[in-house]
């Protein structure tokens, strides 16, 4: 594995040295381009827990993502209006403070993803896929057909949330705040797959029958790693939301459960970095084909297919090598 | 540099005497270029660009970016348009939800934002901003207009439906505002919805004497089609949208002698416009939209205000912007306090011209109309 | 609600359903017979209503369109099972959705590119359109009845193709074990492009018949896809007859839905919250049914297997 490894290292060093540079060529933009990829990266690393260890091909990871944006969205808007955001049994104020936020964007994550796990994992394979569609699709027009926190019109705070001891709204002050993050879920992500829990998940993972007579419930074993894996999502919902400074339902669209899991494969799937490596090159794709023509879907679409037909295990397994962790 | 995304009119056009000479304005223009909604972007860049190569100016770069009709797309589009691109002014943008995920922050940082197609009533109203103008219509004013032209065609029991979203509550809003008959009934359809088999049985049970709807895009297209089809043959009113240039051809006969209410239509007789339809049928082979009409507008009313002020000075700019001093296709133009326009609202029908489905002008909604929103803009 | 009112809105479901079904049916063949999912299915649909779009403003006839959405769908179906489909049978179904989501962007733009970003003309022939009055006096469009006759033909067609054809005897053995029929010496590989052919035909005949009363524009694949997958889902992957029943109750679902829940809530709400409310709910109100279909039963009504 030591070529993944490396390649793991320079990735990650290269994500953290391109923004440095940017900031030191004076070009804002390319930090806010680097930020995205970081975030919608540890979105993918989220669904990655899901997907590669725990093998459950969620299509409904967009209702985490939103629900940490919205957790953002309605409190800020509301510290922004100075209007509580409940008045009884006790008044909860809203917050400008992102740990807060972050806070409460993980809790209601978990929360959602422990009623959609607990129900959708009754089921398994392409059912599985399917009714976490469904529970995406609920919230998506729940959030369209909601006018309370403007609909589809979404939610927009004009300045970024703050952070105890930090300027956010430098770019590449919020940038490090997201990169230490991923940093940190990363290696969360890792330490999860090697422990116990990690070994229990990936053998009910290959072989149910043999976990189960050891005494192991995989069906608990999976609601963890789905709740965790929902958890991580919302919190990248919520950086995402204040990177945009902005919240609205397409966040919650199948659309956006579809792009994180390309993310996902694009990169290689079960692989640690792999949604860092396929939200980099998804990223990188849109701003340089975008450019090129008004027909570029086409061009990303073949590059897409050439990745899947032949490039097995995506980026990193086709780099790194051992394409037999996938398939 | 990217292909088509940098255009920089060069034209051997002289300056024309009496204009301020000017450093020159960078304009960034989000719009809809890929997937079902590309008609409109595509419509609202022509337009400007048309007006542009007309005035053969060499003073305005434009950088023109595909926002897919995604918000976060679109504030990243900014973001790297104000940060990377470094432009004066923004414009574009199709979409209600769009414009609000990008126009408030953009102001917010000191760019002027000129809209080509959406007013949200926030923006209209309390959330209203120096540097933001609308130069289509705040987006109850078509359906205020419907409701004005209900009551003047003598319908008395209209059954209104629009989507169940912003827009869409805005718009039967709007309608009722105006309107004063009585409502046989009210409906909000799903988003995107594409088949209105239930929702034409309870029109055709409510005992209504007349349909108002407004669904944009295919929506529309679909509801018209199946509308004809269910042999109800009330009198149906709806905003131009889903009878504009671009979208008639595919309705069809199922459009024919429908009343619908617009700032404009290609056969408003003032030279400006006739000069228009004339220009974008040779330019581009086909007939200009309303959205097209707008896009239009929104170009010549940058180049009144570069031929007046320079754009470092932002004040002697942002006035030169509010006195609106060019030759709009719509003939009569002017900004409202809230900087969103006052002008006339006309009615339209859908004709047969040959084999081409188009409007022709019957009568005027409202005269001068404005917003309601105006009264609570503090600038 | 008057009774004939809650007929007309029961035959409305009902129509609504049987044209979710014609989507679906192409869709769950191919699941069933090479376990494929395909998100390309609706772009298959989008091309059949272009094709017929087209056809039927060159010749001017709906029969000749009708048949033109078969063939081209057919043909773009050949196209894509040979050059990519055929190399993901053995993937596991992430490299499928990946790689037939790539195919929609690929199919969307390419027709943005050939027919431009303008809906098309597509429209009911005049010996179709209009109400007729059906017994009890409910005026019911003809093309909608039509759309029931073949949706119902269809399904017909099916179950014989597949209960009594020499195709149907190896689309259920390749179903059950395709390892066998392989060994057993039929040609697997051209029993796979015919399947596929069949359900991209079957999604560019509803492409077409559905575009005459909806719009013919790029992107319109992709709601469909969604509905039809909810469809095949509640029936049960693979199954036809699942299919069918799935169709049928997605379509009363949503309608009746959309017909009553309003008024419900009126019973006990201020109007203007429950048309909002109402309609909220009925737009979510498929998407619960399949939630519950699925915890109730978790591989569909007629699924066999997960």
């Amino acid at each position: 594995m030591t070529r993944e490894t490396l390649f793991n290292a320079v990735l990650g060093l290269g994500l953290f040295a391109f923004p440095l540079w940017a900031w030191w060529a004076e070009e804002p933009f390319m930090i806010t381009l680097s930020t995205r990829v970081v975030i919608l990266a540890l979105a993918g690393v989220g669904l990655n827990l899901a997907l590669g260890l725990g093998g459950l091909v969620s299509l409904g990871h967009a209702a985490f993502f939103g629900i940490g944006g919205y957790a953002m969205g309605i409190l800020a808007s509301h510290a922004q209006s100075y209007t509580p955001l409940m008045e009884f049994p006790f008044v909860i104020e809203g917050t400008k403070s992102m740990p807060v936020i972050w806070l409460v964007a993980v809790v209601a994550s978990a929360l959602a993803a422990l009623v959609i796990g607990a129900l959708s994992l009754r089921t398994s394979g392409v059912y599985f896929i399917m009714i976490t569609l469904a529970f995406g699709q609920m919230l998506f027009y729940f959030a369209i057909s909601w006018p309370a926190y403007g609909g589809e019109d979404g939610l927009s705070i004009y300045v970024r949330n703050s952070f105890p001891g930090l300027n956010t709204l430098d770019p590449i002050q919020f940038f490090l705040i997201c990169y230490a993050i991923l940093g940190a879920v990363l290696l969360l992500s890792a330490r999860l797959a090697a422990s116990p829990f990690g070994l229990a998940l990936n053998a009910a993972r290959q072989t149910s029958e043999r976990v189960e007579t050891v005494g192991i419930r995989p069906y608990r074993l999976r609601l963890t790693v789905f709740v965790i894996s929902g958890m991580i999502t919302g919190l990248a919902g919520a950086l995402f939301a204040d990177l945009n400074r902005f919240v609205s339902p397409s966040m919650l669209s199948w659309q956006t459960s579809g792009e994180i899991m390309v993310f996902v494969i694009l990169g290689g799937v079960a692989r640690l970095f792999g949604p860092v490596a396929g939200a980099l090159l998804f990223i990188l794709l849109e701003h340089v084909l975008g450019g090129l023509s008004e027909y570029w879907h086409i061009y990303l679409g073949l590059l897409l297919l050439g990745v899947v037909l032949f490039a097995r295990g995506g980026v990193i397994g086709t780099l790194a090598g051992q394409g037999g962790k996938h398939g | 540099m990217k292909l088509n995304a940098l255009v920089t009119l060069a034209s051997a056009a002289v300056l024309s005497a009496g204009m301020a000479v000017a450093e020159p304005v960078k304009v960034g223009m989000i719009t809809t270029l890929s997937g079902g909604g590309a008609g409109l972007g595509v419509a609202i860049r022509d337009g400007f660009m048309l007006a542009l190569k007309q005035s053969g100016t060499t003073d305005v770069e434009v950088v023109v970016e595909d926002d897919q009709q995604k918000p976060d797309v679109a504030v990243q589009l900014a973001d790297k348009m104000i940060q990377s691109d470094k432009v004066d002014i923004l414009t574009g943008i199709v979409w209600s939800n769009l414009a609000m995920a990008v126009a408030p922050a953009a102001t917010a940082q000191g760019k002027i934002y000129l809209s080509p197609n959406a007013g949200p009533s926030a923006l209209a109203g309390k959330g209203c901003h120096p540097y933001y103008f609308n130069v289509a219509w705040q987006n109850d004013n078509l359906h205020e207009a419907a409701g004005a032209y209900a009551n003047s065609a003598g319908l008395k029991n209209s059954f209104i439906l629009a989507p169940n979203y912003p827009a869409g509550h805005d718009a039967l809003a709007g309608y009722k505002r105006m309107y004063k008959g009585d409502l046989a009934g009210e409906l909000l359809t799903k988003l995107g919805q594409t088949d209105y088999a239930s929702e034409l049985a309870q029109i055709r049970a409510s005992g209504a004497d007349s349909v108002f709807f407004f669904l944009p895009g295919g929506m529309g297209i679909s509801f018209l089609k199946q509308y004809a089809d269910s042999g109800i043959g009330l009198p149906l009113v709806g905003p131009a949208f889903s009878f504009d240039q671009d979208i008639l051809q595919a309705v069809g006969d199922a459009a024919l002698g429908v009343h619908n209410t617009s700032q404009w239509n290609k056969d408003l007789d003032n030279p400006a416009n006739a000069a228009f339809v004339a220009a974008f049928l040779a330019e581009y082979g086909r007939l200009p939209s309303l959205y097209a009409s707008q896009g239009y507008d929104t170009a010549n009313l940058l180049l009144s205000a570069m031929a007046k002020a320079d754009i470092s000075d932002k004040d002697a700019f942002l006035a030169a912007l509010r006195a609106a001093d060019f030759d709009s296709v719509r003939g009569k133009f002017s900004f409202g306090p809230n900087q969103h326009p006052i002008q006339d609202i006309y009615v339209r029908q859908v004709v047969k011209e040959g084999d081409i489905y188009t409007n022709k002008l019957v009568g005027v909604a409202l005269e001068d109309h404005s917003d309601v929103y105006a009264a609570e803009c503090e600038m | 609600m008057s009774f004939l009112l809650l007929a007309e809105q029961l035959l409305n479901g009902l129509q609504f359903g049987v044209m979710l079904f014609l989507t679906a049916a192409g869709l769950t063949l191919v699941f069933g017979v090479m376990g494929l999912i395909n998100l390309a299915h609706g772009s298959l649909f989008m091309i059949g209503a272009f094709a017929a779009a087209a056809v039927a403003a060159a010749s001017g006839s709906f029969l000749l369109a009708v048949m033109a959405s078969i063939a081209a769908a057919a043909a773009a179906g050949v196209l894509v099972e040979v050059l990519v489909i055929r190399r993901l049978y053995a993937r596991d179904h992430l490299d499928q959705v990946l790689a037939t989501f790539a195919l929609i962007l690929i199919f969307s733009e390419g027709t943005r590119w050939l027919f431009g970003s303008f809906p098309l003309f597509l429209d009911i022939p005049d010996y179709l359109s209009g109400p007729v009055t059906l017994p009890g006096g409910i005026d019911y469009p003809l093309y909608r009845l039509t759309i029931i006759g073949v949706g119902l033909l269809v399904a017909l067609g099916l179950f014989l193709l597949i209960a009594r054809t020499r195709l149907g005897i190896q689309i259920r053995a390749g179903e059950s074990d395709r390892e066998m029929i392989a060994a057993l010496g039929v040609n697997i590989s051209r029993l796979y492009t015919v399947v596929f052919a069949l359900g991209a035909a079957l999604a560019g005949l509803a492409g077409a018949l559905i575009g005459a009363i909806q719009s013919v524009q790029v992107g319109m694949g992709e709601p469909v896809l969604i509905l039809a997958f909810v469809v095949i889902v509640i029936g049960g992957i693979g199954s036809i007859k699942g299919a069918l029943a799935g169709s049928i109750l997605v379509g009363l679902t949503d309608t009746l839905g959309r017909a009553l829940l309003p008024g419900l809530f009126g019973l006990f709400m201020e109007p203007a919250d429950a048309t909002s409310i109402g309609s909220a709910l009925s737009s979510m109100l498929i998407y619960i049914l399949m939630a519950v279909v699925l915890i109730v039963r978790p591989t569909g009504l007629y699924g066999a297997r997960a």
